[in-house]
């Protein structure tokens, strides 16, 4: 019987709140989105047609609330719930207490969720439909994790049993990396998943991810929609995704298709589900089974046509799947980018910020699948993905080279993401070659931000030197409608200094009678001429070429695009602080977050490379170590303390020669 | 958001075109009400107008080589020392100070040229905008004999701050003097108010030095200036950038504010050389007047700065804090440029000034949308009087177009009259070789009119502005409210000639008195050496009457490049505007 979902409430935020609110829109369905108390400008709140405030900041306190979820669905009078996916996507009591309430649940059965959502319990029960997997053992608490360690062999892999998302695992290369390793992990399974199993697994350095879409519905109907390769990662999360992979021949996709199918007719699979493999050669293992729907599903869409948001909520429905296994094939090839904002020169540490611009690039052909749009907020609280990019072309080379221009023109402004590192990657000619394997990164090291030669550079800077002189004229309240910087005797140009990672550009510029402006930096004297200014796009005639930028500032940082790519610099101030000391010694916070823990009080004597205190943000931690051996001075934060980007959490004065 | 500015409704959908309709049947009502535009009859394919423009460019070429020999200050050298004591040059900092790319007017760039003092004369005074204010700002140029005064920059400074004083800005100075410089002969004096000008050659033979106008008695007015700008509520800020002794001393000490610079400021009444001589006492500079003394002990320093750019920053942050609220009314009409292009203004006038030019050319140049409602142009046409408005100011406009007749007089009167009565400054743009002369004109009461139209310049209290493109001679240069009639602001062209009469005239009228006497006398009159004393003079007088001699003495505010006429202006207008822009209530009585 189909069962007509009329109001569809979305426990998710951002890109797939939205994604899921479209198919929704389009079969005719009102939806209700619920928010944090930070998202309430997103977009995903103002398109929904209506909206529930979850009054709290922390995923703990709104998304991951159930009381608080269900109460706005009842408020709401929904009649179905969608996960999208993280969150409560493959919570199975959350589940069980949505269908207890009497509304649809958009997903698998709680007892599919239950029998997948624990790593350890599922390989046993793949190994017994005959799907090959790694071998692994639980590490229990008070058990000899080195002794454990020695029956799987290094290098592994400790990984929480109820984990996902790369959280709670980590590599071990050696023994004397593992019991620091368990700790962390299970710390960190605790936090994110309240459940701190961890288990020990052999790891493959060089395999590929790959794996399959599958869909069952109530009917008795499992098919699977081929594969993904997801194999481009850092920090165990996926960055790039693709389908078809360029490893999978149509036999072992057959082989593995059919080990997926399997693997959800086991347990009575219904929605949609992905099953992950290890793939070397021609050998596949499974690694586990995610009942939700995925945040790289859009290359599935791509490249055979489905809407599968819309399949899941079909099956939902009641309705049979709109398709069988013989009625889909692959067209061309799509890959998906995805934009976040982190730092990849520091590791990839998350950064936050808001965002001064976001505009898609209108170059060619491509799909956004956002959750921001310019003026949003990437806090702290979140996972801070901008946007997925995902291109679809007819061949594999096509969709990377297309991708990369594509991301290469995005206007994105405001604060650092992987970007230009996307960009690297998908140039690279491994990546092109289709040499894709977990370990990319560290094999290949694509450059991890895109450097700008000095011509770019300079170009850069005077497009902000022009848009300054600009503004500074508009704002003016006396003699408005003279020429920029008038003059009737002979003065000093007026002079500006960028600052551009440790490089600087020291600029000149003096108006001329027709309007010009006369350049001078390095050894350039340039005729400038704004051929076009309209808020931040600005056309630029540099002697006889024009170009254009487009230019967004905030404080002294300047955020240029132009044809060359991305580029940020600050700028130096007119009257420097005259007081402005260095502070020496200090350690600042690396990335937005939390202390989680402190290790050292004032007065202590730390020694090079001792652990000061840990942070944790975006449920990552990471070490504050001393840089060099001292005594504490000064320690600005205790446990629990919120930082922001570059706070000052701890000084050390150093050891001087004469032993301080 | 578009809101419609009729209404201030927010424009949505169809109800916006409905407003934008009449915002279009708004904007034709103005334009019906404005004034016309000038039709410009100059050929710029004209023979005549190439010649003038190419001697005009050929002029402005020389000129622009004086500005950068002022712009040099001291010389190379003297720079460089500066420079290697960490210190900017005068230019530097005054660009420092200035707004980033607000427009800077220096008066006077090129006094002195051709003097005995570096063209420039030391001094720098001009306006410019610090912290969105108009500012009256001087600077000493320490490469310039170590910032001293003489007779040129004296006579520069003084016109600084009746700029400040008539127009009410905020005086900066950027002292750094040695004082008055002991070589030369002039004191620390620009002289009164309204100085005598010229100094004449003593015949006195019993003292060997030679007797000037000016005295040491009369000097210090200066300070006196200063302090009146205070008492007129008009604030005034000192930033010592090294030693001010002596004189110099109370340029701070007369000042509102003043911040001093660590390990650069040196303020003291006696230097330490002076020190010893007056008392004995070894004294150390730092100890006798350095910046960290004055602001923590003696209270002379109210700021102490870091260095240079901490004190100009200071120096910005003191003028934003004064919250400067202009007192004339704001620019009322549209300020789009004229239709026609100020490039043309190179050509119109013959460096051969019995060559006669519309002055409608140079208007329509010059005035907004080159729009010009002309005033009685069929009465004294050798004068043409109107209204238009230089970036949204209104103002009255006075142009020569030939001699003063009676009726031109009259016009001028009754205009200069009309123009108080609705508080509308007046623009004169000479081009005047002098009132008519001659019997019939002299019945038709050609000195009692002009005298009417002098006592209407002089009391009209509007601000008056003077650019002078060619001849201002005799009385037209007063009766055109010349330099001495308490013009505001004063203008020269490269082609400008100022002098009491034309030099063939003045020569003309030396070799008839001379024929006369030597007829009175019965002796024979020598034509060949009255021939030979005629060339002398004519070129004498010429030469004297050029404007680069003209500038040199700081009779004007510039010798300016025609096209930057409209620029000039506006900066000035906007400086009156600081000011009360009132016409006068009276007038001297008028003879009939």
């Amino acid at each position: 019987m189909v069962n007509h979902i009329k109001r569809l409430l979305i426990v998710n935020r951002g890109e797939i709140a939205r994604r899921i609110m479209r198919s929704a829109h389009n079969m005719g369905i009102s939806t209700v989105a619920v928010y944090a108390d930070g998202d309430i400008a997103e977009p995903f709140v103002k398109e929904a047609d209506q909206a529930v405030s979850l009054e709290g900041s922390s995923s703990l306190d709104t998304y991951l609330n159930h009381d608080k979820v269900l109460a706005a669905a009842k408020r709401t009078a929904a009649d179905a719930i969608h996960p999208g996916y993280g969150f409560l996507s493959e919570n199975k009591t959350f589940a069980a207490a949505v269908i207890e309430a009497g509304m649809i649940w958009v997903g698998p059965s709680p007892n599919a969720i239950s029998q997948m959502g624990d790593k350890l319990s599922s390989k046993k029960l793949m190994t017994e439909a005959g799907v090959p997997t790694l071998p692994s053992i639980e590490v229990v608490r008070g058990s000899n994790a080195a002794k454990l360690a020695m029956e799987i062999g290094y290098p592994l892999l400790v990984k929480a049993s109820a984990g996902g998302g790369g959280k709670g695992m980590r590599v071990v290369l050696n023994e004397t990396e593992l019991l620091d390793a368990v700790e962390s992990a299970r710390r960190e399974a605790d936090a994110s998943f309240g459940d701190d199993t961890i288990f020990l697994e052999r790891w493959l350095a060089s395999s590929r991810h790959v794996e399959i879409q599958v869909f069952g519905d109530n009917h008795g109907r499992v098919v699977h929609c081929f594969e993904r390769e997801c194999s481009i990662q850092r920090r165990h999360q996926k960055i790039i995704e693709e389908a078809p992979s360029p490893a999978v021949t149509a036999e072992l996709r057959q082989r593995m298709g059919n080990a997926a199918v399997a693997a959800a007719k086991a347990i009575d699979y219904t929605s949609a589900g992905t099953v992950e493999f290890l793939l070397d050669g021609e050998d596949f293992w499974f690694l586990e089974m995610n009942t939700r729907l995925q945040v790289e599903h859009p290359v599935t869409e791509e490249i055979t046509g489905l809407d599968l948001v819309r399949e899941q909520l079909r099956i939902a429905q009641g309705e049979k799947l709109s398709f069988d296994q013989s009625d889909i094939s692959i067209d061309g090839h799509a890959i998906e980018a995805r934009v976040y904002g982190e730092d990849p020169g520091r590791d990839f540490l998350p950064t936050s910020g808001r965002l001064l611009l976001f505009e898609r690039s209108n170059v060619a052909n491509a799909r956004y699948d956002t959750g921001v749009e310019t003026g949003s907020t990437i806090g702290i609280d979140f996972d801070p993905m901008l946007a997925k990019v995902i291109v679809h072309a007819p061949t594999r080379e096509e969709a990377a080279l297309r991708l990369a221009r594509v991301l290469e023109t995005t206007r994105i402004k405001g604060l650092t993401t992987n970007r230009d590192f996307l960009v690297s990657v998908l140039r690279t000619q491994a990546f092109l070659d289709g040499d894709t394997t977990t370990d990319f990164i560290e094999r290949f090291d694509p450059p991890r931000n895109w450097s700008p030669s000095r011509i770019d550079l300079i170009e850069a800077c005077i497009a902000a030197a022009m848009v300054a002189q600009g503004d500074r004229r508009a704002k003016a309240k006396v003699l408005t409608n003279l020429p920029s910087g008038w003059r009737n005797s002979e003065m000093p140009p007026e002079v500006v200094e960028y600052l551009f990672e440790g490089e600087k550009v020291f600029l000149q510029y003096q108006s001329q009678r027709d309007g010009s402006f006369d350049v001078v930096v390095d050894d350039f004297e340039l005729s400038v001429v704004i051929k076009h200014r309209v808020g931040k796009e600005i056309s630029l005639e540099i002697q006889g070429r024009l170009v254009p930028f487009t230019v967004v500032t905030e404080s002294d940082r300047w955020f240029i695009h132009g044809p060359m790519g991305h580029l940020e610099f600050s700028e130096a101030p007119r009257f420097p602080d005259p007081d402005s000391s260095d502070l020496g010694g200090g350690l600042s916070a690396p990335m937005p977050g939390t202390v989680v823990a402190t290790y050292v009080s004032k007065g202590d004597s730390v020694t090079e490379g001792q652990i000061l205190m840990i942070l944790e943000g975006m449920k990552m931690e990471h070490r504050i170590e001393a840089p060099y051996s001292g005594s504490i001075e000064e320690i600005y934060v205790c446990e629990g303390d919120q930082v922001s980007n570059d706070e000052m959490l701890v000084v050390i004065s150093k050891l001087t020669e004469s032993g301080n | 958001m578009l809101f419609c500015v009729l209404c201030l409704k927010i424009i949505s959908g169809g109800l916006g075109v409905e407003h934008c309709l009449k915002i279009q049947l708004v904007r034709k009502d103005s334009e019906e009400n404005r004034m016309q535009v000038i039709k410009s009859k100059l050929n710029v394919r004209s023979d005549e107008y190439r010649s003038n423009r190419e001697e005009m460019l050929n002029e402005l070429d020389f000129i622009a080589t004086l500005h950068s020999e002022a712009a040099q200050g001291g010389g190379k050298e003297a720079m460089e020392r500066l420079r290697s004591r960490n210190k900017l040059p005068l230019r530097q900092r005054i660009a420092l100070v200035l707004d980033r790319d607000s427009p800077f007017f220096e008066v006077s760039p090129l006094a002195a040229y051709n003097s005995h003092v570096k063209t420039g004369s030391g001094f720098i005074v001009g306006i410019g905008v610090i912290a969105d204010t108009e500012c009256v700002i001087l600077g000493h140029d320490p490469s310039v004999r170590a910032g001293a005064f003489n007779a040129w920059n004296s006579k520069k400074l003084m016109r600084g701050i009746e700029i400040a004083r008539t127009n009410r800005l905020p005086y900066v100075q950027f002292v750094e003097s040695a004082g008055a410089d002991l070589r030369g002969r002039s004191g620390s004096d620009g002289g009164s108010r309204r100085a005598a000008s010229g100094e004449s050659e003593s015949p006195e033979k019993r003292i060997k030095t030679p007797a000037a106008t000016s005295h040491f008695a009369e000097s210090g007015r200066l300070f006196y200036e200063i302090t009146e700008l205070s008492q007129m509520r008009i604030p005034s800020v000192s930033v010592v950038f090294g030693a001010s002794a002596a004189g110099g001393a109370y340029q701070p000490g007369m000042s509102d504010y003043n911040i001093f610079i660590k390990k650069q400021s040196k303020v003291f009444l006696g230097s330490p050389p002076l020190v010893k001589m007056a008392t004995g006492e070894d004294a150390n500079a730092e100890d006798l007047g350095g910046a960290e003394m004055h602001t923590q002990v003696s209270g002379l320093g109210d700021y102490l700065a870091e260095d240079e750019h901490d004190g100009i920053r200071m120096c910005r942050e003191v003028i934003a804090h004064l919250n400067w609220r202009k007192w004339g009314p704001g620019p009322s009409l549209p300020s789009d440029p004229p239709v026609y292009d100020a490039e043309e203004l190179l050509g119109i006038v013959n460096r051969d000034l019995t060559k006669p030019f519309d002055m409608r050319e140079v208007i329509a140049r010059i005035v907004d949308g080159s729009r010009f409602e002309e005033f009685k142009p069929r009465y004294g046409s050798t004068l043409v009087t109107g209204w238009a408005s230089i970036d949204g100011y209104p103002i009255g406009i006075i142009g020569n177009n030939g001699p003063l007749m009676s009726e031109a007089a009259e016009k001028a009167t009754q205009f200069i009259q009309l123009c108080n009565q609705i508080d509308t400054p007046l623009l004169f743009l000479h081009n005047i070789t002098g009132y008519i002369v001659g019997t019939d004109f002299e019945r038709g009461g050609i000195t009692k009119n002009g005298s009417k139209m002098i006592n209407a310049v002089a009391n009209s209290t509007v601000p008056h502005f003077s650019v002078i493109p060619a001849a201002s001679y005799g009385a037209g240069n007063y009766g055109m409210s010349g330099r001495a009639y308490g013009t505001r602001f004063t203008f020269i062209w490269p082609t400008a000639k100022i002098a009491v009469m034309g030099p063939k005239q003045q020569a003309g009228v030396m070799t008839i008195v001379g024929r006369q006497s030597a007829e009175r006398r019965g002796e024979v009159f020598d034509e060949e050496a009255d021939k030979k004393r005629v060339a002398a003079v004519e070129s004498t007088l010429e030469e004297a009457s050029l404007a680069l001699l003209a500038t040199s003495a700081i009779s004007d505010d510039g010798l300016i490049d025609p096209r930057d006429t409209r620029s000039h202006l506006s900066i000035s207008l906007s400086a009156v505007h600081n000011n009360k822009v009132e016409g006068a209530k009276g007038f001297g009585v008028w003879r009939m």
